[in-house]
């Protein structure tokens, strides 16, 4: 059971794999509730596994380590399962669904999560009525939930449509892949106002990024560096500006040396 | 800001065929059998068949002859079916067919609906087309067609209010003899193919419509049929006839009880657009597909074409092809008149060990005039799906424009898609476009729904769903919610 001090999600010493390559090697990370954390490292260190893991995508192995989330193992549910339960990964390379309409799709997800509570499939106004709130929240083309999913949308507009679809679910673990790569900075704006009014006491983000300049945007409590499959530094919002001003480089020289 | 979300339509309840009944068949859900007395005639063919067709249906002489001479024909081809097709069947012993089966005993054919054997208007009930008058389809008159009669048409007064002719094609030849006479056969002669032959000689039943000048449809016209007589085959035939500037929108389904053997269905539809008609041609075929080792399952061996006969004329076919064990079927259009537009829009689903062979034919003959083709196969289990399509276009054709577009989705690495396109081009000023792609539901793709919550299951209906859109968006509403659950219902099992 969920008592008052068990961590959102805990994750012990992850080990994860794919196609024989070791990519995670011992992963330590803790997030509470209320809290934001950025996850920062280079391209390549194993930022997409990490949380595509959590949302249990299944061409990932995971060969040792243990993911509590809410106190349950998060890692023996089925994807669909973990997703009504509250976890959102925000895709760093969002899928295009040839011919299925995007409010279709909403509105699919809107049902399965109100089935998982036991609740009946919402009416087709209400359901209107809530995505018309949500495309203000996010400030996005109310033209686009009319077109298929992701097809033919600039990347701009897929990254967008992830937010919306995270407002849509509420959920209480956002993950962010990269959501902020290839926004230009009026995009970038609009996306992490739009996290930030999605934020509140009860739910966490996790953030993923290569760069500093969305947390400008979106202050983080915890920020952590992952290089080659490992948690190798975590601290405070200073940590990032650091990091931006002295690149990867030197955290890994630092590492090396320290190890 | 002015523009706004689209409200999601409410889900409607389909209405048309798949409505359930505790007593159907768990995977064919309109496997019933209707226990009703039938009038059969013995088994085999010859001429004396033709006659005894001709004499129970109280036919004049012209159209006796016309099956006979149609039935020389046929016979003279020594069993010799098409093998050109992508498909494969034990050979049919057609002497190991009935030819006529009607349900009732003889002499007793009801006149109006209170006469119908309520066993029958049960039947049709659970099959969700109910044709009593307090409950009959509400926007849609039915002509129900059980084997070899038609048991009832709703509407008939409406219909008749507005100058339109919809009836058994079998009541047309007795009242309407100018109208059958001259174009029956006319689009599809006798010596087109072997199954046509064969239907011209032994048609039972089917539909006729005739749209006078000038004249909207009000309602859509349905014809449902359903095969119950074992070891019958069917073969309909219907007649539509569209006059100048007139508009029809015509739909077809078709059940048939789930049977170890295999059931021939041949039927022949002939189309005719005059000047300015719109003739708009929708079927949900879902006879019964064989069960999940191949045994059973109805051979679907269909010959449906229609003329644009003259200028600015528009025939479109719709199909969305889930059933049968065999489907050898080309819905094509003639694009006689200047200007006129023939259509073809196309799902066609095989899954288990069903095969389809699939497509059109769109011939060009007059000047600017247009097809468009797009044709969607998913392939399942082992199912093989091939569309194949002709798009002629005559030396006359000048301006002439055809796109063609086929899809093919694959469910499984067992399953086969194959494309045959033929392009015969003899004027050089016509615009040709084919494209074609073969697509499989990703990994990733099933993941991106799953990690929204929808079951694997769901999101496979879902994206299938989405291949076939633009076709779902050729059929009147109900239709196209069916056609979503006949899909669910076609992929049971080979999902999830
Ligand atoms: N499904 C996979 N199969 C094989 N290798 C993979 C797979 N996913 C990621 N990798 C490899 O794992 C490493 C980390 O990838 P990724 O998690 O995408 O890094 P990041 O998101 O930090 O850029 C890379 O070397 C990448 O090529
Ligand atoms: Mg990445």
């Amino acid at each position: 059971m969920t008592s008052k001090n068990t961590p959102l999600l805990e994750i012990r010493g992850l080990c994860v794999s794919a196609d024989d390559l070791e990519i995670l090697k011992g992963v330590d990370f803790t997030v509470n509730t209320g809290e934001v954390h950025a996850i920062m490292g280079p391209n390549g260190s194993g930022k997409s596994t990490l949380v595509s893991v959590l949302a249990g995508k299944p061409e990932y192995t995971v060969t040792a380590g243990t993911v509590r989330y809410q106190g349950q193992n998060l890692l023996s549910l089925e994807p669909e399962m973990r997703a009504r339960m509250g976890v959102f990964l925000a895709f760093q390379y969002p899928l295009e669904l040839p011919g299925v309409r995007a409010w279709q799709f909403l509105k699919a997800a809107v049902d399965a999560l109100r089935q998982h509570r036991g609740e009946e499939d919402m009416s087709a106004r209400d359901f209107d009525r809530m995505l018309r709130e949500k495309v203000k929240l996010v400030d996005i083309d109310p033209d686009l939930v009319k077109r298929a999913v992701n097809e033919g949308f600039s990347g701009g507009e897929k990254k967008r449509n992830e937010i919306l679809q995270m407002a849509i679910m509420e959920p209480k673990l956002a993950l962010l892949d990269e959501t902020d790569s290839g926004l230009d900075i009026d995009a970038l704006r609009i996306v992490s106002e739009g996290v930030n009014r999605l934020k509140n006491p009860a739910n966490a983000t996790v953030l993923v990024t290569h760069y500093q300049r969305i947390l400008d945007y979106i202050a983080p409590d915890h920020v952590h560096v992952l290089l080659d499959g490992r948690i190798v530094q975590s601290g405070g919002p200073s940590l990032a500006m650091e990091l931006e001003a002295k690149g990867y480089e030197w955290i890994r020289e630092a590492v090396e040396a320290s190890g | 800001m002015a523009s706004s979300v689209t409200p999601p339509k409410s889900k409607a309840e389909p209405k048309v065929i798949s409505r359930t009944s505790s007593d159907l068949d768990a995977d064919y859900k309109w496997g019933f059998t209707i226990d009703i007395e039938s009038e059969v005639i013995p088994k085999g063919l010859n001429e004396d068949v033709v006659r005894l067709i001709s004499q129970k249906k109280g036919e004049p002489d012209w159209m006796l002859e016309w099956r006979l001479k149609a039935y020389r024909h046929w016979v003279k081809q020594d069993y010799r079916e098409p093998t050109w097709a992508n498909i494969q069947h034990p050979p049919i012993d057609y002497q190991d067919i009935i030819y006529y089966a009607a349900p009732g005993s003889k002499d007793d054919a009801p006149k109006s609906l209170d006469e119908v054997d309520p066993e029958i208007l049960e039947a049709f009930d659970k099959l969700g087309i109910p044709l009593a008058e307090r409950e009959r389809l509400a926007g849609v008159a039915v002509d129900a067609v059980l084997d070899s009669v038609s048991v009832a048409t709703t509407y008939q007064d409406m219909l008749e209010k507005a100058g339109i002719i919809f009836c058994p094609i079998s009541e047309a030849i007795k009242n309407h003899p100018d109208l059958v006479k001259k174009y029956l056969g006319s689009v599809v002669p006798f010596a087109d193919n072997f199954y046509a032959g064969l239907n011209s000689a032994v048609f039972s039943d089917g539909s006729f419509a005739y749209i006078p000048p000038g004249v909207r449809c009000p309602i859509e016209l349905m014809t449902y049929f359903r095969i119950n007589q074992a070891d019958s085959g069917q073969f309909e035939r219907t007649l539509i006839i569209a006059d100048k500037g007139s508009y029809v929108s015509y739909l077809e389904g078709c059940t048939a009880p789930a049977r170890k053997t295999n059931q021939l269905h041949a039927a022949v539809v002939e189309l005719v657009a005059l000047e300015d008609a719109e003739i708009k041609y929708s079927t949900l075929q879902n006879w019964f597909p064989g069960d999940k080792d191949g045994n059973g399952g109805v051979y679907n061996f269909v010959t449906k074409r229609g003329i644009c006969k003259e200028r600015n004329s528009k025939i479109s076919w719709t199909q969305v092809e889930t059933g049968s064990a065999i489907t050898w079927k080309y819905p094509s259009v003639i694009l006689k008149g200047d200007n006129s537009v023939g259509e073809f829009y196309s799902v066609a689903l095989v899954n288990n060990f069903q095969q389809a062979d699939t497509g059109t034919k769109m011939i060009h003959q007059g000047k600017n005039t247009k097809s468009t083709i797009v044709a969607k196969g998913i392939s399942a289990g082992k199912g093989n799906a091939t569309y194949r399509g002709l798009v002629k276009i005559n030396s006359g054709a000048q301006g002439a424009k055809n796109f063609t577009q086929c899809d093919s989705l694959l469910i499984g690495d067992q399953c086969g898609a194959h494309t045959v396109p033929y392009i015969e081009v003899k004027n050089s000023s016509a615009q040709v476009e084919h494209e074609a792609s073969t697509s499989k539901v990703s990994d990733d793709q099933l993941f991106y729904c799953q990690q929204r919550g929808i079951s694997v299951e769901d999101a496979h209906y879902m994206i299938i769903n989405g291949f076939c859109r633009d076709i779902f968006q050729e059929l009147p509403f109900e239709f196209a919610m069916e056609a979503g659950q006949l899909l669910k219902v076609s992929l049971e099992g080979a999902v999830g």
